[in-house]
C-alpha cells in the first residue's frame, strides 16, 4: 500500500464532513511533496446525497478522477457507501470503513430495507477490510462533527506521509479555534488502527 | 504573449518524506485559480450570480484587497456592469454556469461588436454530466455563435493562467473573452504557483466614443466588418500560442483534445502524440493539418458536441470522435480507453443497494409547504433551487422545473390552456432568489393579462442550493455590507397583485388554510412562506428543541413519514420481531427521531394523531 503514487477514494454522505477530509489529505500530500489532484461535486450532491472524493498522488498527477477498479484505498464514512463504491478499489485494494449507518430516504421513509450483512459482504468483498467506528471516537470527545478528521487519522495508517504532514495540513486549512479538538480527532483515528484497535 | 510554464512537484519522485519548501505553491481549486488570475491580472470589478460549479469564483475573488464583487440579480445584468466597468476602462470579470450564459446572452452578443476597453472576460462553467443542473448544453457553441475568443484551462494551474491570459488577450484584439470551465475544472483541486499583481497600464475614466458604444444599425454594420477582421486575427493568433501544442509521441495514435479530456488522454495513452487546444475559438487549422499529417489514427477526444471534430472534419481531414467517444454524459479515462481500444478496466461486480439521493435539509421550511401542496393536489409549476428536491418521493411536490423563473410563465400557460376549469388546481412555487432573477416578469404577466394564478415564493433569506449567497431580499451584499433589503411583498403589490399574504410554512394547518382560500382566488395572489433556511449560521447557533417518539405511543401509522424528514427514521419489524417486542404480530414498524439530525422543527407533532412525537427533555 505504501508507495509513491497512489488513488484515495472517499466516499460518504452529504453532511459528514467528506469535503473538509479531502482538503486536510489533499493538503497533507502536497505538504509531502508530492503532486495532488483531487476532484468532488458541489451543490445539489450536498444535501444529503451520496458524496465521494477522487485523490490522486504521485510525481505527476494527470487524471483528476479515479477510474473505476483502480483506488488503492477506499475511506468509507458510511457502512453501506462502502459498499456502493466498492467497484472503485484494486482487487488488492484496502478499505477503512466507519461502521455508522445512516438511512437514505427511502429506509428512513419504510419504502426499503436498510441492507442485511453490510460487514460480511464488505469482507467478502475486500482483503483489507478496517472496519472502525469513528463515530464512538468522535462522541468520545463530545464533537460528532470530528467523525472526518477520525476517519482521516485511520487512513493514514495506510497511507505513505509521515503524522507531521497531516498536523501540518490540519493547522493550514482549519481555522485556529478548532486545530485541537481534529488533531485530537485525528490520534483518535490512528488509534484504532493500532494492532489492538482495528476491528477486522 | 504570456510565458505558459507546466507543473512539476517540489518533491521528486515523491520520496522525500521531509516537508520541501513550498515556494508559495497551493492546492486550488479551478474556481479558486480563476479568482486568483483575475486579481493578479487586475480585476477591478466582478459580478455573477451564483449557479453551479461556478458559484466560489466570486466568492473567493471577493477576498481579494482593492477589489469590487457583486451578486447581480442575475446574469444579464452581471454581464452588463462588467461590460460598463470595461467601457470606463477598468478591468472586469462576470461569471455564471453554462445555463446562465442563455439569459445573458443578449449583451454578450453585442458586447462581441462593441469590444472593450478594460479587459473583459465572461467565464462560463459548464455542468458535463448535470451533476447540478436542469441540462448539459455545450457552451463552445456561444464562442462560435457570439465570434468571440474561448480559453479552455485543463486543470487549476492553467485556469489561473489563462484567466490572466484571456484579460490580455482582451485588450490587444478588442474583444470579450471567454473562459470556458467544466464540473470537473472547478470543482477539481491542484497545484498552482501565486504569481505577481500587474496593473493594467489603462488610465479609468470613460471615452465618448458612440460608434464603438452606441449600436444604432449603421454603427454596428461597421463593428460588424471589426469582428470579422478581429477573428481572422486571432485565428493568426491561435496557430503561434504556446497553449495550442503538439506533444509528439509515438505516431501510431495521435489524439486531439482540450479541458479536461486532456488529463484522461494523458492518464491513459502517456506516449500517444497529442494536439492539446488552449483556445477552442478560433481553431488552428494550420496546426491541426499539420499534427493529422503526423500520425496513422487520428482520434479527437472531447466532452458533449463534436466541437473541434467538425472543425477538423470540414478541413477534409478524416478522424474518429463521436462515433467512438460518447456525445452525452462526462468522460473519464475509463471512457477514453474504452473509445479508443475497445478495452476496459476489469471491475468487480456492483451491488444493488437502495440509492441516496439528496433530500431536503431536517427542519427545511420548504418541506411543510409541500406537504401541505401535495395534500391539495394542486399540479405544481416548480422552479430551480434547493426545493426542486421535493419532486422526490414522498413528497413529490412539484409537476415542473424548466429554468429559473419558468414556473409563473409555466403556471400562467397551464391556466390559459385550460381556462377557469385550472381554478383551484395550480400554483406556482419559486425560491426567493430566483424570483428576483427572472420571476418578476412573469408576474407582470399574470396581472397584466388578466389571470388568476396562484404564487408561491419560498423566502428562506438566503440563495441556498448554491451554498447560501445573499441577495437583494437577504440585506447583505458580496461584500458583506449591509443594504437596503427588498420588501418583497411590496414589490408584488407594486406590481398589481392585491392579495400577497405571508405565511409561516412550518405552521401548516395556517399554510393549508390560505392557500386553499388563495388558489380559488379569481385573481392573482402571492402567498410568501417565510421562514429561515436551516444552514444560515443564526439559525444553527439559535437554541433549538429536539423531539422524540415516545415508543408506547406510536402506532406505526407513518403519517410521521410522509414527510421525508432525514431525522425521521422508520424501523420495520417482521412479525416475529414485533411480538418479540410485546407488540401485535400485525404490526409493521415504529418511527424513530435521530437526535442527531432533529433541528427541531416541529413540523412532525401535529402530523401525529397519537400525540407520539414530544420535546425531548434532557
Amino acid at each position: 500500500m505504501k508507495q509513491a503514487r497512489g488513488n484515495v477514494f472517499l466516499a460518504g454522505v452529504g453532511g459528514q464532513g467528506t469535503l473538509l477530509a479531502s482538503e486536510v489529505l489533499g493538503e497533507a500530500f502536497l505538504v509531502g511533496g508530492y503532486d495532488v489532484k483531487k476532484s468532488e461535486v458541489h451543490g445539489m450532491a450536498q444535501r444529503g446525497g451520496a458524496v465521494t472524493t477522487h485523490l490522486r498522488y504521485g510525481p505527476k498527477v494527470f487524471s483528476p478522477l479515479i477510474e473505476a477498479g483502480s483506488a488503492d484505498l477506499l475511506v468509507a464514512f458510511e457502512k453501506m457507501e462502502a459498499l456502493r463504491f466498492a467497484h472503485f478499489l484494486k482487487p488488492a485494494g484496502a478499505a477503512v470503513v466507519n461502521a455508522q449507518e445512516i438511512m437514505p430516504p427511502s429506509v428512513a421513509t419504510g419504502r426499503e430495507r436498510y441492507p442485511e450483512n453490510v460487514a460480511e459482504r464488505l469482507a467478502g468483498a475486500i482483503p483489507n477490510l478496517y472496519l472502525v467506528d469513528a463515530l464512538a471516537a468522535a462522541l468520545s470527545l463530545r464533537e460528532v462533527r470530528a467523525v472526518n478528521m477520525v476517519m482521516v487519522g485511520a487512513a493514514s495508517h495506510l497511507l505513505p506521509l509521515p503524522e507531521d504532514c497531516y498536523l501540518e495540513a490540519l493547522r493550514a486549512r482549519l481555522p485556529e479555534r478548532i486545530v485541537e479538538v481534529n488533531a485530537k480527532a485525528f490520534q483518535a483515528g490512528r488509534a484504532l488502527m493500532s494492532p489492538r484497535g482495528a476491528g477486522r | 504573449m504570456i510565458p505558459y510554464k507546466t507543473y512539476i512537484p517540489a518533491g521528486k519522485k515523491g520520496k522525500s518524506l521531509s516537508v520541501p519548501a513550498r515556494e508559495k505553491v497551493e492546492l486550488l481549486s479551478g474556481n479558486e485559480a480563476i479568482a486568483r488570475g483575475a486579481f493578479e491580472a487586475g480585476v477591478r470589478v466582478a459580478s455573477a450570480y451564483p449557479g453551479t460549479p461556478s458559484t466560489e469564483i466570486l466568492e473567493n475573488f471577493a477576498r481579494y484587497p482593492d477589489v469590487y464583487a457583486e451578486w447581480a440579480p442575475n446574469e444579464k445584468v452581471a454581464v452588463e456592469v462588467a461590460h460598463g466597468a470595461s467601457m470606463a476602462g477598468v478591468r472586469s470579470l462576470a461569471v455564471m454556469k453554462h445555463v446562465g450564459v442563455n439569459v445573458a446572452a443578449d449583451p454578450i452578443f453585442t458586447a462581441s461588436y462593441t469590444g472593450v476597453r478594460g479587459g473583459f472576460v465572461i467565464v462560463t462553467a459548464d455542468d458535463p454530466e448535470l451533476h447540478s443542473s436542469q441540462n448539459e448544453q455545450d457552451n463552445r457553441h456561444y464562442a462560435v455563435a457570439a465570434k468571440i475568443p474561448m480559453l479552455e484551462p485543463s486543470d487549476s494551474w492553467e485556469a489561473k493562467e489563462f484567466t490572466k491570459l484571456a484579460f490580455a488577450l482582451s485588450e490587444t484584439y478588442d474583444t470579450p473573452v471567454f473562459l470556458r470551465s467544466t464540473t470537473r475544472i472547478s470543482h477539481a483541486k491542484g497545484a498552482v504557483r501565486q504569481g505577481e499583481v500587474s496593473e493594467s497600464s489603462l488610465a479609468p475614466g470613460f471615452v465618448r466614443d458612440p460608434a464603438k458604444w452606441v449600436m444604432l444599425p449603421d454603427h454596428a454594420r461597421r463593428r460588424h466588418v471589426i469582428v470579422e477582421e478581429r477573428m481572422r486575427a486571432l485565428t493568426a493568433f491561435a496557430e503561434e500560442f504556446e497553449g495550442n501544442r503538439i506533444e509528439w509521441g509515438d505516431r501510431d495514435l495521435g489524439v486531439i483534445t482540450a479541458g479536461v479530456p486532456y488529463q484522461y488522454v494523458r492518464e491513459v495513452f502517456p506516449d500517444a502524440s497529442v494536439l492539446k487546444l488552449g483556445m477552442i475559438h478560433p481553431l488552428p487549422s494550420g496546426l491541426i493539418r499539420e499534427f493529422a499529417a503526423g500520425v496513422s489514427r487520428l482520434v479527437v477526444v472531447e466532452e458533449l458536441d463534436p466541437h473541434i471534430e467538425m472543425h477538423v472534419k470540414a478541413l477534409g481531414v478524416s478522424a474518429q470522435g463521436k462515433e467512438i467517444i460518447p456525445i452525452v454524459g462526462e468522460l473519464s479515462p475509463g471512457i477514453v480507453r474504452k473509445g479508443i481500444t475497445g478495452q476496459e478496466v476489469p471491475v468487480r461486480s456492483f451491488e444493488v443497494l437502495p440509492g441516496r439521493p439528496p433530500n431536503l435539509c431536517p427542519g427545511c421550511p420548504h418541506r411543510g409547504l409541500f406537504f401541505v401542496l401535495n395534500k391539495c393536489k394542486v399540479t405544481v409549476a416548480g422552479d430551480i433551487g434547493c426545493y426542486t428536491l421535493a419532486a422526490l418521493p414522498p413528497l413529490k411536490g412539484m409537476d415542473t422545473c424548466v429554468c429559473m423563473g419558468a414556473s409563473l410563465g409555466n403556471a400562467f400557460g397551464i391556466e390559459k390552456a385550460l381556462g377557469k376549469a385550472a381554478l383551484g388546481k395550480v400554483a406556482a412555487v419559486i425560491g426567493d432568489s430566483t424570483f428576483l432573477h427572472s420571476g418578476i416578469a412573469p408576474l407582470i404577466d399574470i396581472v397584466y393579462n388578466r389571470g388568476f394564478t396562484t404564487v408561491i415564493i419560498l423566502d428562506n433569506r438566503t440563495t441556498a442550493m448554491t451554498g447560501a449567497q445573499e441577495n437583494p431580499s437577504t440585506g447583505r451584499t458580496l461584500m458583506g455590507e449591509v443594504t437596503r433589503r427588498l420588501d418583497l411583498a411590496a414589490l408584488c403589490r407594486a406590481v398589481g397583485v392585491d392579495h400577497v399574504y405571508t405565511v409561516n410554512p412550518h405552521d401548516m394547518a395556517q399554510t393549508e388554510a390560505v392557500l386553499k382560500r388563495e388558489l380559488f382566488r379569481e385573481e392573482p395572489s402571492v402567498i410568501i412562506t417565510e421562514a429561515p433556511c436551516v444552514l444560515l449560521p443564526d439559525h444553527r447557533r439559535k437554541k433549538r428543541p429536539v423531539y422524540e417518539v415516545i415508543p408506547d405511543l406510536c402506532t406505526g401509522c407513518m403519517a410521521c413519514s410522509r414527510l421525508g424528514c432525514p431525522a425521521i427514521e422508520w424501523l420495520p419489524f417482521t412479525p416475529d420481531e414485533a411480538v418479540a417486542a410485546g407488540e401485535k404480530a400485525s404490526r409493521k414498524g415504529m418511527a424513530r427521531i435521530n437526535p442527531l439530525l432533529c433541528d427541531g422543527c416541529n413540523q412532525c407533532p401535529p402530523l401525529c394523531k397519537f400525540q407520539a412525537i414530544l420535546e425531548k427533555k434532557d
